[in-house]
């Protein structure tokens, strides 16, 4: 497989005015690499797909495609190809038309469009549908037609802007499989913009965090999920129980802070932050809904928490159980179903244990809105 | 009852309003096909097709006509190129200023096409003598003016209906094309133009109707160029006849016409749209259907109609000959005039001889009265007589051919019209 064409971000600002929607970011995203941008709406993650494609220059620092700086070149001098996340397909063109857009711009004849749009429609398993118009076909089916459009134009780099997020879960789901398969198979790089943290962790080489502007994190999935940097990203990526407090000792990796509620507790530090965090910081533990189990009534110790049970729920393939937390906000205990019957503890005081090592210590900072 | 009221006065109100709105162009049609000289519809004379023949004879009236096609068209380009352009430029003006700019864009509108055409007519004379150029250069010839005058306001119409479209246009699809490596151009010609197709049709046919129509601007631009609104103002000044309203028939029928033809394409695109979504069902059934074009197609039907009736009357128009039927009531009125003037004769000896009796009498009671005439004596003035009299030199004078109309009393004769013809 080809090494594919790489992306970088140098110390790249975008203002609107007073505000700043982009704020230092520096990103080297490898050819051949399928990369996400996570973040919530309004983060400035379609921001940044702008400045790479080339609608918006950069106020400041550079877009590097290859290693070329590519300010003052237009969209349609550029290496790269849009997925629009309305999809953008051209409403009066047929279907092949509107693959072969890109080659009609550079002037072939009619029947080697024709030709090119069967190859494109079969790899997109549309054979045969390429006489409809875009208003004949299904969400998904436009959504591929879409993929073999910018395909088509034989980019360097595709930039796909939430392009799932008007199908429905089903769908979602069976497309980010294909959408993963198709970048294996034509091995360019994809920079994928989502908010849907499922999409970016199943898809995805590596993902940055963004967070208003500013990108939190950059790794692969397993060390965002595990090991996040901030507490931002700890809480936007899958769901985590919040424990805020004061660090009360530093022992080499991991660290005890004093909650109000449940005493001490001890976590590891996040690899980022190690060295960092000082006694008396004020920090924040995360731990994951499925890190929790049960221990036995009584158990206390700086890796137990102890709380009452306000109401439960069957999910299928776990069982949760919500209790009391922190300052008004509940803890999620996810156990796993693997097919005993569950004692329901609902009004009971329960003891939950973790590992020290699955949770983890980050410094105080913004969470995700819920 | 209150309800089946409500009905009926709905029916009523329908029936004045159409009435209103087409009462007068049926009227007009019809006195086109009345033999009778002066355009009405009654009294019936005959029924002629002599009034089209004569309007395609008119030499000012073709000349306008072609005089208002060539302003049309160029009224067409002008207006929809600067509408096109006014409205892509409120999409991407700095939205501060969009307000502003939609105001003064619309103002001319609201100006009166008389102050348009002459400050066109002053603003390009201006131009002209600053040019040095001469009084037969472009800038000053009848064509050139009145296709400027009329676009300074047509073009405004044709922005609201663009806008309109545009307002629909998702810019994404343009970003998509520039993505795909299209230049700007590329990306308006083969993505937007054709996204503002309909648009741009709807807004030629109504600056071709606009410019057609227009008499306030285009009488002080027009130059050596008169538009057919400028002829028919100038002929109705010298009376009217028939042919205009057979002008006025032949605009109608042409409206008719492409009201339909437009109305019935729509009609089978929806058919046909339809007929697609279903078509997969059929299609796997085997059997493909052709959308029928008049299935459920009540506006092809019409046109159809409208069709045979139009051929129709074209070769009943070629075939038919009024000569007998006008020869005939030429005849009637000529025996009616006759008879009429027969009988005012015979009513004016009568009163004659009344009157003599009644001078024999009065002349035997006073011998002393001034000499007997009589419009001479105060209270004859009054008396019903006199206002009849004072024509009866006239008639008194022996034997005038009753149909002759060197006479003053027969200026309002029917057959004087025709007779001057």
């Amino acid at each position: 497989m080809s090494a594919g064409v790489g992306v970088d971000l140098e110390n790249l600002w975008i203002r609107f005015g007073d505000f700043v929607a982009v704020r230092d970011a520096n990103v080297n995203i490898n050819g051949g690499d399928f990369f996400s941008f996570l973040g919530p709406s309004g983060c400035g993650k379609t921001t940044i797909l702008r400045a790479v494609s080339g609608f918006l220059d950069p106020s400041e620092g550079r877009v590097l495609i290859g290693g070329n700086d590519m300010r003052g070149i237009g969209p349609n001098k550029r290496p790269t190809a849009l997925i629009f996340q309305n999809l953008a397909l051209f409403p009066l063109m047929k279907v092949w038309e509107n693959i072969t857009f890109s080659m009609e711009i550079k002037g072939a004849s009619a029947s080697q469009r024709r030709k090119r749009a069967d190859e494109l429609l079969d790899m997109i398993a549309l054979p045969g549908q390429g006489d409809k118009l875009p208003s004949e076909l299904s969400g998904g089916q436009r959504q591929r037609v879409a993929i073999a459009r910018a395909l088509c134009a034989e980019p360097d780099v595709l930039l796909l802007d939430e392009p799932l997020s008007a199908l429905d879960l089903k769908l979602r789901q069976h497309m980010r499989t294909e959408l993963r398969e198709i970048q294996q198979r034509v091995g360019i790089t994809f920079i994928y913009i989502t908010h849907d943290q499922g999409e970016a962790l199943t898809m995805s080489d590596n993902i940055a965090v963004m967070r208003a502007g500013v990108i939190d994190q950059i790794a692969d999935g397993k060390t965002i999920y595990n090991d996040p940097n901030t507490a931002f990203a700890a809480s936007f990526v899958g769901e985590n129980n919040v424990f805020r407090g004061k660090i009360k000792q530093v022992m080499g990796n991991e660290a005890m802070i004093a909650t109000n509620r449940s005493g001490d507790l001890v976590a590891r530090i996040s690899t980022a932050n190690q060295g960092k965090l000082q006694e008396g910081d004020d920090a924040m533990l995360f731990i994951r809904p499925e890190a929790f189990s049960i221990a036995a009534d009584g158990a206390t110790g700086d890796h137990f928490v102890t709380a009452r049970v306000t109401h439960e729920e069957f999910e299928g393939n776990v069982y949760n159980i919500f209790t009391e937390g922190e300052g008004g906000k509940e803890i999620k205990v996810s156990l796993p179903n693997l097919g005993q019957s569950f004692e329901d503890h609902t009004g009971q005081n329960i003891t939950l244990e973790y590992e020290t090592r699955n949770a983890v210590l980050v410094p105080a900072g913004e969470l995700a809105a819920e | 009852m209150n309800n089946s009221f409500l009905r009926v006065s709905i029916w009523v109100y329908l029936v004045i309003f159409f009435l209103y709105l087409l009462g007068p162009l049926v009227i007009m049609s019809v006195t086109a096909f009345n033999s009778s000289a002066f355009p009405r519809m009654t009294p019936w004379e005959c029924l002629t097709f002599q009034w089209f023949g004569e309007l395609f004879q008119d030499q000012r009236i073709l000349n306008g006509i072609k005089n208002s096609l060539i302003i049309g068209a160029g009224t067409v380009v002008l207006s929809v190129a600067m509408g096109l352009a006014g409205a892509l430029m409120l999409t991407q003006i700095w939205p501060k200023l969009r307000a502003t700019y939609y105001t003064i864009i619309i103002a001319p509108i609201l100006i009166p096409g008389v102050v348009l055409g002459i400050s066109t007519l002053v603003f390009w004379d201006r131009i002209n003598r600053m040019l040095g150029l001469g009084a037969d250069s472009v800038l000053s010839n009848g064509i050139f003016l009145t296709v400027i005058g009329q676009s300074t306001f047509i073009a405004s119409y044709c922005m609201l209906v663009l806008v309109a479209r545009l307002q629909r246009y998702d810019v994404a699809l343009t970003e998509a094309a520039l993505d795909l490596g299209a230049t700007h151009a590329q990306a308006f010609r083969k993505i937007l133009l054709p996204f503002m197709r309909p648009a741009i049709a709807s807004a030629a046919v109504l600056a071709f109707l606009a410019s057609f129509e227009n008499y306030n601007t285009t009488t002080f631009t027009f130059g050596e160029y008169p538009t057919l609104t400028i002829e028919l103002a100038q002929k109705v000044r010298y009376g009217i006849t028939p042919a205009i309203s057979a002008l006025a028939f032949i605009i109608v029928a042409l409206t008719v016409f492409f009201a339909l033809l437009n109305e019935a394409k729509l009609k089978r695109q929806e058919l046909v749209a339809a007929a697609r979504k279903k078509a997969t069902v059929e299609e796997l059934a085997g059997k493909i259907k052709l959308p029928s074009f008049f299935a459920g197609n009540m506006a092809a039907v019409l046109l159809v109609v409208f069709a045979v009736a139009t051929i129709t009357v074209v070769g009943t128009a070629t075939a038919y000959n009024p000569g007998q039927c006008i020869a005939n009531v030429k005849e009637q009125k000529r025996l009616e005039a006759e008879q009429r003037i027969q009988e005012l004769r015979k009513q004016r000896e009568e009163q004659r001889k009344k009157r003599e009796a009644e001078e024999a009498q009065q002349g035997g009671a006073q011998q002393s009265a001034p000499k007997p005439s009589n419009n001479s004596g105060f209270g004859n003035v009054f008396a019903p007589n006199t206002l009849g009299g004072d024509t009866e030199e006239e008639s008194s004078e022996p034997e005038t051919p009753p149909s002759n109309n060197g006479g003053f009393g027969g200026a309002f004769d029917p057959n004087s019209l025709q007779t001057d013809q």
